[in-house]
């Protein structure tokens, strides 16, 4: 797989930009972040680092398992309360590279065990005290691809609280 | 509602869709003005305007002879309502990011102050 390291030089993400690929079944997403690509790789792969922003809001994640090198696996648990109940929902993959430019790993939410989309991270130093974030999801099929940016990608949050409700009463979770 | 989703999603996933949706955007067109700067023929053509058709990005008037090509605007802005809401959900996922960082700064520099968030060029 290719990644494009920038859209455009001149662009800056202060806010997340979003863009559904038309040649493969990918998502990418730029952020760029006031801190340097070490401090980024650092809150991608320090387990109590990452469980303080991995979200969903106000729920957090409780990391289960945690291995931040070559070859090595995660899964976190999120749980938290709609409001009305309480749901608890998981997700896990393997490191595949963990380096200080570069994350690949990959991404299966429990509740679609068959699904596993490619997560490909690059820390790019933009040279003025901030990094840019790149985060390309190679998912199995434009149609996965699709259902994912439909569900949104926390499930939990919003109207993504329906699909907990489901595999709640089918007894998935 | 999804499934229609799908298959714009499907339906933009060919640089010629794409190109023919951008053309209909400036307004009606017949199928031949469309075909015109395709090296393809008119049956391919065709063959494309079916699955913008099918999808509900397009629609062709019964009346006119001619029966030109014309874009729903509509289908796009439920496109676009999809990605904003799973931007918007990455990019809350980000501003708790942002804090984690800015508490890392503190703790690499306690002495400096970090720079403040959200003033990018």
């Amino acid at each position: 797989m290719t990644t494009v390291q920038t859209k455009d030089a001149a662009t800056r993400y202060p806010e997340a930009a979003i863009e559904a690929d038309s040649t493969v079944p990918a998502i990418h997403i730029w952020r760029d972040f006031a801190a340097t690509p070490a401090q980024l790789f650092r809150a991608h792969t320090d387990p109590e680092l990452y469980a303080q922003w991995i979200g969903p809001d106000g729920v957090g994640a409780d990391i289960t398992h945690w291995e931040a090198r070559d070859g090595g696996s995660w899964s976190y648990t999120a749980r938290g309360s709609d409001g009305r109940e309480d749901f608890e929902t998981s997700f896990r993959g393997c490191f595949h590279t963990v380096r200080e430019d570069r994350i690949v790993q990959t991404f299966t939410w429990e509740g679609m065990p068959d699904g596993v989309s490619l997560e490909t991270m690059t820390f790019e130093d933009l040279g003025d005290g901030r990094t840019r974030l790149h985060a390309v999801s190679l998912c199995d099929s434009f149609e996965d691809r699709d259902a994912w940016l439909r569900s949104g990608m926390e499930v939990g949050v919003n109207d993504g609280y329906a699909a907990i409700d489901r595999l709640l009463a089918e007894g998935a979770i | 509602m999804t499934d229609q989703l799908s298959r714009v999603f499907a339906a933009l996933a060919d640089p010629t869709r794409r190109d023919m949706v951008a053309r209909l955007t400036e307004g009606d067109h017949t199928v031949n003005d469309l075909a015109a700067p395709y090296d393809v023929s008119l049956q391919a053509v065709s063959k494309h305007l079916k699955v913008l058709e099918d999808a509900g990005l397009v629609t062709r008037t019964r009346e006119a002879q001619r029966r030109p090509v014309h874009l729903e605007a509509e289908v796009f802005d439920l496109m676009t309502k999809w990605i904003e809401r799973y931007r918007r959900q990455a990019e809350e996922r980000f501003a708790r990011l942002d804090a984690v960082l800015a508490r890392m700064q503190d703790d690499d520099n306690p002495s400096s102050t970090p720079p403040q968030e959200g003033t990018a060029s």
